[in-house]
């Protein structure tokens, strides 16, 4: 579980998250929406420690991320997994080696175990034998998925997707979502997916905390959403014709 | 400098990662560090030749303007010149490419000291293959000035030799050797700085890049009047 005590954030003079807390229980998917600029990755980004708020505290299971010593902070960083908007595939290293790679520097794994896990990484994740591939070989959708295999090589405890399905198509996108889904379930990990995809909100929404400029506006879970009240998430919610007519 | 030497990964990913470098930064480097060297050493040896021609000077003298040139200054420094063009820009270009497609966020989140894992092999293999390339230089731009004053029969071969070894102070040797492990942490430093800090996209990867080059350049020539000062 992760929660988030009265997070805010600016940068020089302009702030960005105001007073935000929340909850993101494990085994489910949590989802963080918004429109652009809302402050979603900003959030994202103090979460996981990349970026440190200017007031609040991130729990990692009840152990205080924010204002955690060195040690901690390696330790708890060890224990996330963690999709990027671009996939960030190391460009020098193939398919094994990327989803490899926090195995080597994290853990004495024996070679062979590590190959092992490898290989039942990128089965959960749908592919197989492209081991030897560069990720310049790769389609987005496959980039997507050996990012998702090299973030739960490690058995991380928590996932975290920065939009899983930015420029992908429809159908590749709804894979990915099932994908995180399956494995938010299967691995029991406490996911959290930064998205402003509506698809992905009605797919895999089980908690969405939703933001606007910088405020969390409202939570709730998929089925809540389509009869919100709230006029800025209806907006976003109904912003095209399809979900209008659907309405 | 000092996160560097914080939270470092096992030792043996440091050796794997510097061997790694060290063949990007030394042996690739090879190519155009021979071909500016020899070319150094036959110019310098048909310039030194067309200004000192005269019967009060002995030709021997050539060989021995082209040896002190090349062992204080030429080779360490046009060399370390070349240097922060080739690998200079290549450090920077490849940690601006990974900072902006997020590699290097990845790297942080997965819980690894990203500078000290990037950075701190580029600085040591620098610092391994530089004077190796600078000793190589000075080698081949002897053998070029040899070959170019031969050939063009402004010397011979032999007194080129007599030339080399004609009140040799082998105190060059040690500080041409100080000044190239000065010039290579110079240029693997400010690169990697430049690189590791780039921010925005692709033109700032290029400013970055360009940036490396020319203040490594700088501070090459800054530290080689520094060094010139201090130990001559």
């Amino acid at each position: 579980m992760i929660e988030i005590k009265n997070i805010s954030k600016s940068f020089k003079d302009k702030q960005v998250l105001f007073d935000i807390s929340g909850t993101f229980e494990k085994g489910r998917t949590n989802l963080i929406i918004g429109a652009s600029g809302t402050g979603k990755s900003v959030l994202l980004k103090c979460l996981v420690g990349l970026l440190e708020p200017d007031v609040g505290s991130v729990l990692f299971d009840n152990r205080n991320f924010t204002n955690a010593n060195k040690n901690l902070t390696t330790q708890i960083r060890r224990e996330i997994g963690m999709l990027f908007q671009g996939s960030a595939l190391f460009d020098s290293k193939n398919v094994e080696e990327n989803i490899k790679f926090p195995l080597d520097i994290l853990t004495n794994t024996p070679e062979n175990e590590k190959i092992e896990k490898v290989n039942h990484c990128l089965e959960l994740v749908g592919l197989e034998k492209i081991n030897d591939k560069m990720p310049s070989e790769l389609s987005g959708g496959m980039k997507k998925r050996v990012g998702i295999a090299r973030a739960i090589v490690n058995d991380s405890k928590y996932l975290f997707c920065d939009e899983p399905n930015s420029g992908l198509d429809p159908l590749t996108a709804i894979k990915i979502d099932d994908l995180i889904l399956e494995l938010t379930q299967k691995l029991n990990t406490t996911t959290i997916v930064v998205t402003h995809d509506m698809n992905s909100v009605v797919e895999i929404g089980e908690y969405i905390m939703f933001l606007h400029e910088g405020k969390k506006l409202w939570e709730g879970n998929n089925k809540k959403i389509l009869k919100t009240k709230v006029k800025e998430l209806n907006d976003f919610v109904f912003s095209n014709k399809l979900m209008k007519k659907i309405k | 400098m000092i996160s560097l030497l914080e939270r470092r990964e096992k030792f043996r990913t440091y050796v794997s990662l510097t061997i790694n470098e060290c063949i990007k930064i030394g042996y690739d480097s090879l190519f155009i560090v021979s071909i500016v060297s020899i070319f150094m050493g036959a110019v310098t040896t048909i310039q030194t030749a067309f200004n000192l021609v005269g019967p009060l000077i002995p030709d021997y003298v050539i060989s021995l303007v082209v040896r002190d040139m090349t062992l204080l200054e030429l080779s360490p420094t046009i060399i370390a010149i070349v240097f922060a063009g080739k690998v200079g820009s290549n450090i920077a270009g490849e940690l601006g490419t990974m900072r902006i497609t997020e590699q290097i966020d990845a790297l942080e989140v997965m819980g690894v000291n990203s500078s000290s894992y990037l950075v701190l092999p580029k600085i040591i293999a620098s610092l391994l293959m530089f004077p190796i390339l600078v000793i190589i230089s000075a080698t081949l731009a002897i053998s070029g000035g040899y070959m170019a004053g031969v050939l063009t029969d402004v010397i011979t071969g032999q007194e080129y030799i007599y030339g080399l070894r004609y009140e040799f102070n082998p105190f060059n040797i040690p500080f041409a050797l100080v000044k190239s492990y000065v010039f290579a942490f110079i240029v693997a430093s400010i690169s990697s700085f430049q690189g590791y800090y780039t921010s925005g996209g692709a033109l700032e990867v290029g400013k970055s890049s360009t940036n490396a080059v020319t203040n490594s350049c700088i501070f090459i020539l800054i530290a080689d009047y520094i060094l010139a000062q201090v130990l001559l």
